[in-house]
């Protein structure tokens, strides 16, 4: 909090309305605070399963432009809802309906329970293997993905591994993806304008000596000539001055201008070395960023002008001035959970595995693909689903051993004298007894002290 | 030539849409939460102290951090993650 207070007052003069709207909010969840701590103490009298869940008042982030009638409704169905928990997305389903109607308004309570009660039933069982569900739901439909796909719905010039390919790389957590790509929206004035976003393109877009000059060797007087090439470097924004200071930047070697010619001369001649120095001139980085081989202006409806590049550098591209490093994405996700944190990476996997997915006309759930996230964050860093990841590092012996490699590692676990507690489904299925999922992890009791007749609702252990 | 900004964080990550909200949670707060659901801190997932965002909003080990998610199936959603030491 003291750390978003500070920033705030850097921000104060342009972003005053902000900071208000940041005090609102701290308000309104303090208030949340103080009901919680309220229910908390009623909860301790008389403690049963319903109310114990979900004691927090949704939405949190509150929507500033929500119209005041709803805010109403919205008051009345936490008031009927009182400890029982509904996602926001359903209340807001059900004021949408409701609003502007009386005889609905009138039967709140029951739209309210009965929602409540439908809503309850569909939760996800306790001990229910939800994992297994997610491994069918995404495995299922991703055996008619197509092998290889290399195309871009949006942007045709551009090569965007996608299809299963895309899948597996994102789930392995590839430290780099196979074609990443960055799609790079600008500030205001940049986007509508051609001029200035064609400038940011320039930026951005790699330029190397060989794209803006002809380089041609003399081998008997050991001199290399480079022929600029006028309209592309006016194109690019260049000067032969900046493109001279570059050339001097490297070693054991002098240049000079003269008209439209760079003379390159060697400290050392030779012939070997008059080579070297004309493969390390071809390369020569002029302009932009590294990593980023072509960038594409496309203008999109709503938006303006957009930048997507082939290759991707997050941190450098954000730091750009005109560009809006708020929308600014990448599809390298271990870029993401450096520079952003780990719920954006979350975020990220999500998004594009869900994309994906969809691309190929695949509806998967997100609520599979949200898990799959979870479990990639877990740790807090971004981690493969399989061998080298979360299957790999597993505690239990048994469950590792199954999965592969199995005598390595039952091996290297007898030299070690690890211990197994029998925790896992694999490890159980191995020995022979039942697993602890499902109704393998009910286990039921009956209560000794009372009598017959008011043991019929067996207590759950 | 390429105008970059001097600050390194110039812009504020917490802002980026890909970032949800996150808030660290008082020890008060903290008590209530491992009382409400019955667990132990390090049962929660996790976020490293050397995280931009633990570092942003100053997250030290040892505390939990509420992430308020938006959340394409229920609007906003609640999770939270424990602040561990970078190895």
């Amino acid at each position: 909090m003291t750390a978003e207070k500070t920033i705030n007052k850097k921000k104060k003069i342009a972003k005053n309305k902000k900071t208000v709207m940041d005090e609102k909010k701290k308000k309104e969840t303090k208030k949340t605070m103080v009901a919680e701590s309220k229910t908390e103490q009623k909860k301790k009298k008389i403690v049963t399963e319903e109310e114990n869940r979900g004691i927090t008042v949704f939405p949190i982030l509150l929507d500033e432009k929500e119209p005041g009638e709803h805010k109403k409704i919205r008051q009345k169905i936490n008031k009927i809802l009182k400890n029982r928990f509904l996602p926001p997305a359903i209340i807001d389903k059900i004021i949408a309906k409701v609003a502007g109607d009386k005889r609905l308004e009138e039967k709140l309570e029951i739209i309210i329970d009965k929602t409540w009660a439908e809503y309850s039933k569909n939760l996800i069982d306790p001990t229910e293997a939800c994992g297994m569900v997610s491994a069918q739901s995404i495995g299922e439909p991703g055996t008619q993905m197509t092998m290889r796909t290399f195309h871009y719905a949006g942007v045709a010039e551009i090569n965007v591994t996608l299809g299963l390919p895309r899948l597996i790389e994102i789930v392995d957590a590839r430290s780099t993806p196979s074609t990443p790509m960055m799609n790079i929206y600008l500030k205001d004035e940049y986007r509508v304008n051609p001029e200035l976003a064609k400038e940011i393109a320039n930026q951005i877009e790699i330029t190397k000596l060989i794209d803006v000059a002809d380089i041609e060797m003399d081998l008997t007087n050991m001199i290399i000539y480079i022929k600029l090439n006028k309209k592309t470097i006016e194109k690019k924004g260049l000067k032969a001055d900046d493109i001279l200071e570059s050339i001097k930047s490297i070693r054991k070697i002098d240049a000079k201008l003269e008209k439209d010619v760079i003379k390159v001369t060697l400290d050392e001649p030779g012939y070997k070395n008059l080579q070297t120095i004309n493969e390390m001139l071809k390369n020569l980085k002029i302009k932009g960023i590294d990593g980023i081989k072509r960038v594409i202006i496309r203008k999109e409806p709503n938006e303006g002008y957009v930048i997507y590049s082939e290759g991707s550098n997050f941190k450098k591209v954000l730091e750009i001035e005109g560009v809006d490093p708020y929308r600014t994405t990448t599809n390298d996700i271990h870029a993401v959970a450096k520079e952003l944190g780990i719920e954006a990476a979350r975020n990220m996997i999500i998004q594009e595995a869900y994309n994906t997915l969809l691309e190929q006309g695949l509806n998967v759930d997100m609520r599979h693909i949200m898990l799959v996230a979870d479990v990639m964050t877990a740790d807090g860093t971004v981690r493969a689903i399989g061998r080298h990841g979360v299957s790999g590092e597993k505690s239990s012996v048994l469950s590792r051993a199954a999965f592969e490699i199995t005598v390595n590692h039952l091996l290297l676990a007898s030299q070690r004298g690890e211990k197994d507690d029998l925790n896992g489904v694999a490890e159980n299925i191995i020995v022979g007894q039942p697993i602890n999922l499902g109704t393998g992890a009910v286990e039921l009791i009956m209560k000794h002290s009372k009598r017959m007749g008011e043991t019929t609702s067996a207590e759950k252990e | 030539m390429v105008k970059t900004t001097e600050n390194k964080h110039q812009f504020d990550i917490l802002k980026h849409e890909l970032v949800p909200h996150h808030e660290i949670l008082s020890d008060e707060e903290k008590k209530q939460l491992i009382e409400k659901y019955n667990l132990t801190p390090d049962q929660l997932p996790k976020i490293l102290d050397s995280d931009p965002v633990s570092v942003s909003i100053g997250a030290k080990p040892g505390q939990i951090v509420k992430i308020i998610r938006k959340s394409h199936t229920a609007k906003e959603a609640v999770a939270y993650r424990l602040v561990v030491e970078s190895n």
